[in-house]
């Protein structure tokens, strides 16, 4: 063997063996056939599509966020203007991003535009069209996009939390392609998603608020009654929990007028866990305890208001209402009728934190187990047998060209999983169809050759000739099929969603791997085989 | 071994005939799309909610029907699904599909919470008293029964070696008997189980006759944005293979060959509707990838063209075009022949989740092999008439010419 062809051969072999140590090498290496398989098993990641598990796609409602920001802003404002005097006819916000303030007096007009500029910077002020003496304050567009992309990150971090809380084991939780309010969580080998589903979009928003009135009324209308239809200010009305329906009785829905300030909010918690109730057997509990700041606040708190009712508030909703009867230090209980497995999932929610704007669903896909090992089963089962067939006819035809073709072709299947293993990537279905037609072009690129190879010998080459030939003739059109495919496997890879994504990467590392095999490979084994073979023999084709 | 020797067919005499036939296989395809009211489209990109059930037996499809009427879901619809031939071909899964989840606040899922309600209520697990179905339970619920019963005897500390056989257990369930075990006998092979953790699961377990393999909600919304992503990604896909070729060859090549792949996606769509598949996402990938193998077939007879061009210098053009079919037929019969062969395993033997992708690929196959020397070689030939000259439409641009020219040294 001349030495440039023994050097080929030797990097084929570095190549090879490089790809089959990362396929089954790692991470320990193999003293067994089943560790060989467990690695095999370790080292290719499989979708959702073949492994079974949930994936949801769940959008931010991020203009939530904005709103209440807008919100506290004109709290804010009307507590300003009423400190320093300055004599508005309204203020009120228009939508989430703007203010609109009404007759301002122009006397104060100046004290009310030195206030915005100096303590609002994070809002553009101009005259409001239409209305004399009136402002209008605007979110400056740089404050929303941050106030958006905190929203996002925070909502991200919360999930993620809540989620790892959950146990389950490898999620994935990531922002997602169309639009910035989307994120994508992916729960392999979660075969019911329902828990997961509701502990994710759980508000989480716990407040504690002192009770205004001391009975609740039946109705929203009946509250503002007894106020004669303005309520007092610093206060709101506040629904009570709906009951279960277990309940044979409907019980009767509720309505609170509360303090509007909160004592103790959800960021003021130290721990949360659930515990059976004490008041009502078989029911179960959430106890929290506060951190020592809040307990600071909380235990005077308690003390100068024993005999009145405190509210327990989640997501906007009281779940009791109880009288408080003595100084409370740094614990609560929150009752609601709980489950075990609610009462769990709400103390792990209060931990993980709450959530900034409240969640959507969008999409939710959950391939069962068993359904996934079909897939599995069943396609490597149908790649395999259509393969072999491949295999077989390609031998019968080119005799032994054709065992050079498929063991070109057996190379290219290795150095694409290899590849795909170290990189990371992840095999779905559309992936097995990029592997497919990877197969077919690795095929049709041993037939080029050798057809032309073929035609070169029927016009009268010698075979070393014609060999030469045909790799040198069938190279430009292998290029330009290749290049062609992976050009557009570039573009589906950038504008393509996931499923579309899965194929493109397989089919670019396959026909990357499939150039070199069908080219470099093949032409090294028929330059060997040239090489031993008599000069006048005939070549097998 | 060979199939062909020295053909000699005169293809582009022939032109108007493939033109023909390729319009009316255009037009009898989207009569038939039309006909339908347009693609029928999966949930993918319609939005709305699928359940997939497998039943012990053949699928009772009459008591699902009127089940799902029952509860005011009259329009939606139920496809059996049979299983592979080599399996038997049983009838025993369904997929039930409601069209959408509503526009309004109402949550995403209500669709599948309903579905699953007339399930359950039709084919009730409510009747074996209170005992949990065993074939939709999951590892860990069966992990926490199995110690708490301890059927092995193994005292205290046997949590680990429970979990470790309720997962042995639900895979035997999920792997080899697809989700469904109709008689507790079946798991006696599993390692652990012995006849005293199978009385153990018999007594406090029913064998529920379904259990559920898929559940897919997607929001109208979201279906609506992936049916444009789909459709932009693949239009800028061929693009950059328009421009590609254009660069290589000229660009009424490349014009020719996404002309060629297009009729092909056009007739492939038309078989769809024909045959009543739904395109989902993963028929896109099957498009795409007839897209990729009918242009690496068109690419490889310009390819001779080109190369026949420099040596036929004095011959007619359409002769040329002829010569570089028939020299490259042998392979593409050897190619597509092979690759028809590999996606027809996979059709008949590829599952469920495989059948419209794979069915794409037959399809695709054979219009993709056909539209190469069909189509796309005559638009070629049509434009060199159209420009007048015979041989004017020279394949190649000056840069490529060197390349060829040094690879053939």
């Amino acid at each position: 063997m001349n030495p440039q062809l023994r050097w080929k051969f030797i990097f084929i072999a570095v190549v090879i063996l490089l790809c089959i140590y990362g396929l089954i090498g790692v991470p320990t290496f193999p003293t067994s056939w089943t560790q060989v398989k467990q690695n095999l098993a370790d080292r290719i990641k499989l979708g959702l599509d073949l492994k079974g598990g949930s994936h949801l796609v769940l959008q931010v409602q991020v203009d939530e966020a904005i709103g209440q920001r807008c919100d506290q802003a004109v709290d804010q404002i009307t507590k300003q203007v009423h400190e320093k005097n300055i004599a508005v006819g309204e203020i009120r916000r228009v939508d989430d991003t703007h203010i609109l303030v009404r007759n301002v007096d122009p006397n104060t007009s100046g004290t009310f535009r030195d206030l915005v500029s100096n303590q609002f910077a994070d809002w553009a002020m101009a005259p409001a069209a239409g209305e004399q003496n009136g402002y209008l304050l605007t979110m400056k567009p740089s404050i929303v996009a941050d106030l958006r992309r905190d929203t996002m990150d925070q909502s991200l971090e919360t999930i993620t939390r809540r989620i790892n809380a959950l146990g389950l084991t490898e999620p994935t939780i990531a922002f997602t392609g169309r639009g910035d309010n989307e994120i994508l969580v992916q729960l392999p080998g979660e075969g019911d998603p329902t828990r997961a589903k509701s502990v994710i979009q759980a508000g989480g928003q716990l407040e504690l608020n002192l009770v205004a009135d001391e009975q609740p009324y039946p109705s929203e209308i009946a509250a503002l009654g007894s106020h004669g239809g303005v309520l007092p200010a610093g206060t709101v009305i506040v629904p009570g929990k709906a009951e279960n329906t277990s309940n044979s009785q409907a019980q009767q829905q509720v309505f609170y007028v509360l303090q509007r300030a909160p004592i103790i909010t959800g960021q003021d918690l130290r721990g949360a866990t659930p515990a059976p109730s004490a008041n009502y057997p078989g029911q179960y509990e959430v106890r929290f305890q506060l951190s020592t700041a809040a307990a600071a606040r909380f235990g005077p708190f308690t003390e100068s208001n024993i005999g009145h009712r405190m509210a327990i508030v989640l997501d906007h909703k009281v779940y009791t209402a109880p009288v408080i009867n003595g100084k409370i230090e740094d614990s609560g209980i929150i009752e609601g009728n709980f489950t075990q497995e609610s009462a769990q999932d709400l103390a792990l929610v209060l931990r993980a934190g709450a959530l900034p704007a409240s969640i959507k669903y969008l999409e939710e896909r959950t391939v069962g187990p068993s359904l996934g090992a079909d897939s599995i089963r069943e396609g490597v089962r149908a790649s395999i047998g259509s393969i072999i067939v491949v295999m077989i006819f390609l031998v019968i035809y080119y005799r032994l060209s054709g065992v050079n073709a498929v063991v070109a072709l057996a190379f290219n299947l290795i150095i694409l999983v290899a590849f795909m293993a170290y990189a990371g990537a992840v095999l779905t279905l559309p992936g097995i169809a990029g592997v497919i037609l990877t197969i077919g072009m690795g095929v049709d690129s041993n037939v080029l050759v050798f057809e032309r190879i073929r035609e070169e010998l029927r016009s009268g080459k010698a075979p070393a000739s014609a060999v030469s030939v045909g790799f040198d003739r069938a190279f430009l059109t292998i290029i330009d099929t290749h290049v062609t495919t992976i050009v557009s496997a570039i573009f589906l890879f950038l504008f393509g969603t996931g499923p579309v994504r899965g194929f493109a990467v397989t089919l670019v590392i396959g026909l990357l791997a499939n150039v070199f095999t069908s080219i470099y490979v093949s032409r090294a084994i028929f330059d060997w085989h040239l090489s031993r073979m008599e000069r006048q023999a005939e070549l097998s084709i | 071994m060979e199939f062909f020797h020295n053909v000699n067919v005169d293809w582009m005499g022939k032109a108007k005939y493939f033109v023909s036939l390729s319009l009316i296989l255009l037009a009898v395809g989207w009569i038939s799309i039309l006909h339908n009211g347009g693609l029928r489209y999966g949930i993918d990109f319609r939005g709305g909610t699928l359940v997939y059930v497998r039943f012990a037996g053949p699928a009772p499809v009459n008591q699902i029907r009127k089940g799902l009427q029952d509860a005011g879901l009259a329009n939606s619809s139920i496809q059996t699904i049979s299983d592979n031939v080599l399996n038997g071909g049983a009838q025993n899964d369904v997929v039930i599909g409601i069209e959408k989840t509503g526009q309004g606040d109402e949550a995403l899922d209500a669709g599948k919470q309903a579905i699953l309600d007339v399930l359950h209520k039709t084919f009730g697990t409510t009747n074996t008293a209170g005992k949990q179905d065993f074939n939709s339970i999951t590892a860990s619920s069966l992990a926490a029964y199995l110690t708490q019963k301890d059927p092995l005897a193994l005292g205290t500390n046997a949590g680990e070696r429970y979990n470790q056989l309720a997962q042995r257990l639900t895979d035997a369930r999920d792997k080899e008997h697809s989700g469904i075990v109709t008689n507790f006998d079946d798991l006696k092979n599993v390692d652990g189980a012995t006849p005293a953790v199978l009385a153990s699961l018999n007594s406090g377990f029913s064998l529920g006759n379904f259990t559920i393999r898929n559940v897919e909600i997607v929001g109208p919304k979201v279906g609506a944005q992936l049916r444009h992503q789909a459709f932009w990604a693949t239009i800028y896909a061929l693009g950059g293979m328009l421009l590609y070729i254009a660069f290589r060859f000229e660009w009424v090549y490349g014009a020719a060959a996404v002309i060629a792949v297009f009729h092909d996606v056009l007739i492939t769509l038309g078989f769809f509707s024909i045959f009543h598949f739904e395109i989902s996402l993963t028929v896109i990938a099957a498009l795409l990838t007839l897209v990729g193998y009918s242009m690496n077939d068109t690419i490889v007879i310009f390819d001779r063209v080109r190369e026949d061009l420099r040596l036929m210098r004095r011959e007619p053009f359409p002769d040329v075009v002829n010569k570089a079919i028939n020299q490259t037929l042998s392979r593409t019969i050897l190619t597509s022949g092979l690759t028809f062969l590999t996606v027809l395993v996979l059709f008949l033997m590829g599952g469920e989740v495989l059948r419209a992708f794979s069915f794409a690929m037959v399809v695709g196959v054979v219009v993709g092999t056909y539209s190469s020397f069909g189509i796309a070689a005559p638009i070629v030939v049509l434009w060199a008439k159209y420009r007048g000259q015979g041989t004017a439409v020279r394949a190649g641009s000056a840069a490529d010419k060197r390349v060829a020219a040094g690879a053939r040294r």
